[in-house]
């Protein structure tokens, strides 16, 4: 078993996405701690201690893109070289390419995020990067397609298997997306600020056809993608429904992109706009309850191991909650729910129940399955796989909870008239009614972060057992050697 | 050949070509007629391009991430209506890059705060929220009285603005133009030559951060948050006239 091991090794690029799996647990830490900060600055607001670099409207696009791009990226980096590789049995293309996709994607969030500290932002959200990294990021992500491409022309199978699918459906419309959203003009050569392309409505509607499709191919597809190699591989049985898989693929690739217009509801966004989008949200629903059920059934016959494998409870959960927050989402989606929801923190609630339930536990779930591989051993501790996917379901349900108090909470009362038909509260009155529900959003990050800490931990102790181990190994060879010379 | 999926599955150019054809038709379809149906951007007079000083305002408001806390867009409904005023329009956005009507009200909607409250009660509000909205969660910003405006750059800015579609103007053609459109009072702070004149005149105009000897960041963003939501003359309008447009 060593040996074949060994020769895994040998044949693919495990390296690069050594590097990436690492990262994305930093930039998870890293991400997710900002996020429980800011979370606590708005419960008790002295915490911003008049420090411009720390305040909320500086930190939370630090928090986003930590999150967003640093952890959700890097893990999709590291699981799709993985994926393609083994799924092609190909080495990966060109690995100076590989690499630069490395260390560009990394010091472009670094440098992004330091920049929002000190207010360098365009102010689009999820799209706050300046301009010379919009740049950067163009090039890294040509680079990425090419070794993707590249590397599944060297497939030795003549089938494309579907995970691929999925992450080439979000590489693409990243590409797409990225571009069009970050079309601007600098104030200078040497500047950092530039000026949007697009103007008032438009704007809007190129905002939330980059937003929501950021949420749908970089937080859904792709994980789709990482559901589709790493669920069957860790329940040991094959895919639900091939066809299934086909079905909900097209559909989602081709519906994400209209609903975008539904984060414009009742603006001065046309209303034919935002009824289409509404319309192809709640169609929606089909294709995003086909990857649902289509992973979760792959467990048809091997329901036990939810008994015995935490890793298989991370990912069965994080299917149940992409299967809630796909259901909540087109509810939303309605103008009569969305009068309410829009502008509160039901929307946040939301949005976390996705990234928080969905992406991060589909993302935990698969790092655990890969690191030992990668580094051909055993995890640390499955008990602590245990404590940490208890402390991030309790972390998420706090989460939503919550929000759904504060969120539906204020829509009520800002909406809320009196006997005489005047506005029944104040806005600082729904401000006051929001602490506590904050409060334990913020309980609810700590559980979370605190998880992510237990799986770093883990991590590192495990990756620390690998190396002792390849040291023995490698003295005993020595040794050996030595003996065989003698 | 008989068409199946696995002819796709076996060849990544065309599974490439397929899925760019099905990711970009919801994009066009949605994107494209907003720049060429009319009736997107209503017809209303009295919105014109911000001054330096207000630009420089709202750069710093985009600098300090206000857009995620603070909305810029009022709904139709009679509780906005009550709280904030008349609901925005597309017009009253149109020369805003980007755009800043944000998602979240985690604090009230800025649309039309301009001329709410006075200047002082807005410089006293930046600068310690928690001074006149006891209950407020809102950070204090005490730099922006403190840091001095940078505006060496205006000029710049505004040419980049004119480039992507902002009619500030630079030749006497462009000026004449912009006296036709917004009458000479507006059309002379539109002239990128005289942009930094104009945003000290401005800046001392009035007592924007309480001190006129100096000119610093809270002056521009409380000349900005003072013409939010401003510009159009709501009575001018039959209550029918901006619903043809939606």
């Amino acid at each position: 078993m060593a040996h074949g091991a060994v020769a895994a090794n040998a044949q693919y690029n495990y390296d690069i996405v050594k590097k990436f799996a690492i990262m994305a647990l930093v930039w998870g830490v890293l991400g997710m701690t900002a996020g429980t900060y800011i979370a606590a600055e708005l419960a008790f607001p002295f915490l911003n201690f008049d420090i411009a670099q720390i305040t909320f409207g500086r930190l939370r696009p630090a928090h986003t893109t930590m999150v967003i791009f640093g952890f959700g990226g890097s893990a999709l980096f590291a699981t799709s070289y993985y994926v393609v590789q083994r799924t092609s049995q190909a080495q990966l293309y060109s690995p100076q390419l590989a690499t630069f996709t490395f260390w560009g994607w990394q010091i472009a969030i670094l440098v992004g995020v330091i920049g929002y500290l000190n207010g360098i932002t365009e102010g689009k959200e999820y799209a706050e990067f300046p301009w010379y990294i919009d740049l950067l990021i163009a090039v890294v992500w040509v680079a990425y397609l090419v070794v993707y491409v590249q590397t599944l022309r060297r497939r030795s199978q003549p089938h494309i298997y579907v995970a691929n699918w999925f992450y080439l459906s979000f590489i693409l419309a990243t590409a797409i997306l990225h571009i069009f959203r970050n079309l601007s003009v600098p104030v200078g050569m040497f500047h950092p600020e530039s000026y949007s392309l697009y103007a008032g409505v438009q704007d809007a509607m190129v905002q939330w056809w980059y937003g929501h499709n950021a949420v749908g191919f970089f937080l859904t597809a792709a994980f789709l993608g990482m559901m589709y190699y790493f669920v069957p591989k860790q329940a040991g049985r094959p895919i639900y429904s091939y066809r299934l898989s086909i079905i909900h693929f097209w559909a989602l690739s081709f519906m994400y992109m209209w609903v975008g217009g539904h984060h414009l509801h009742w603006t001065a966004l046309p209303d034919w706009t935002s009824s289409l989008a509404a319309a192809f949200s709640i169609l929606l629903l089909l294709p995003s309850w086909g990857g649902m059920i289509n992973g979760i059934m792959t467990l048809s016959g091997a329901w036990d191991k939810l008994r015995t494998d935490p890793i298989m409870l991370f990912m069965i959960t994080a299917l149940s909650f992409y299967g809630m927050s796909t259901f909540e989402g087109p509810m939303m989606s309605l103008k009569s729910v969305n009068a309410l929801s829009h502008y509160t923190d039901w929307t946040v609630g939301h949005v976390h129940s996705g990234a928080l339930g969905w992406v991060a536990m589909i993302s935990f779930g698969s790092l655990y399955h890969l690191i030992p591989r990668l580094w051909e051993t055993k995890l640390y501790s499955q008990k602590l796989v245990y404590v940490h996917f208890w402390l991030a379901t309790i972390g998420v349900v706090l989460y939503i909870a919550s929000m759904w108090v504060s969120g539906i909470g204020q829509g009520l009362m800002l909406r809320a008239f009196d006997d005489y038909g005047n506005l029944a509260y104040t806005f600082i009155e729904s401000v006051t009614f929001m602490h506590w529900p904050l409060v334990v959003r913020m309980l609810g990050g700590m559980f979370f972060v605190t998880g992510i800490l237990t799986m770093a931990f883990n991590i590192a102790m495990t990756i620390r057992a690998a190396k002792a181990e390849q040291a023995a190994i490698d003295a005993k060879i020595a040794a050996k050697m030595a003996q065989a010379g003698a | 050949m008989k068409l199946n999926h696995e002819s796709i599955e076996i060849n990544a150019g065309l599974m490439i070509v397929l899925i760019m054809l099905a990711i970009s038709i919801g994009g066009l379809v949605e994107i494209v007629p907003l720049y060429y149906i009319d009736d997107t951007v209503e017809k209303v007079e009295g919105v014109r391009p911000y001054t330096p000083l207000e630009q420089r305002g709202r750069d710093i408001y985009i600098r300090e991430g206000c857009y995620t806390c603070h909305s810029q867009m009022i709904r139709p409904f009679r509780d906005e209506d009550m709280r904030y005023g008349h609901y925005s329009l597309a017009a009253e956005s149109k020369y805003d890059h980007p755009f800043q009507w944000g998602s979240k009200r985690t604090g009230p909607d800025l649309a039309r705060v301009g001329g709410k409250y006075s200047n002082a009660w807005h410089t006293q509000h930046l600068n310690n929220p928690r001074d006149v909205v006891p209950e407020s969660i809102m950070p204090n910003y005490p730099w922006l009285l403190k840091n001095d405006l940078d505006y060496a750059d205006v000029a710049d800015r505004m040419r980049a603005l004119k480039m992507v579609g902002v009619p500030y103007s630079e030749t006497d053609e462009e000026y004449q133009a912009n006296v036709q459109e917004f009458g000479a009072d507006v059309a002379e702070m539109l002239d990128i030559n005289k942009a930094e004149a104009n945003l000290i005149a401005q800046a001392q105009s009035q007592d924007w951060d309480g001190d006129r000897t100096r000119l610093t960041e809270m002056d521009a963003i409380v000349a900005y948050l003072q013409v939010l939501g401003t510009m159009v003359d709501f009575s001018k309008y039959d209550e029918g006239y901006f619903a043809e447009f939606r």
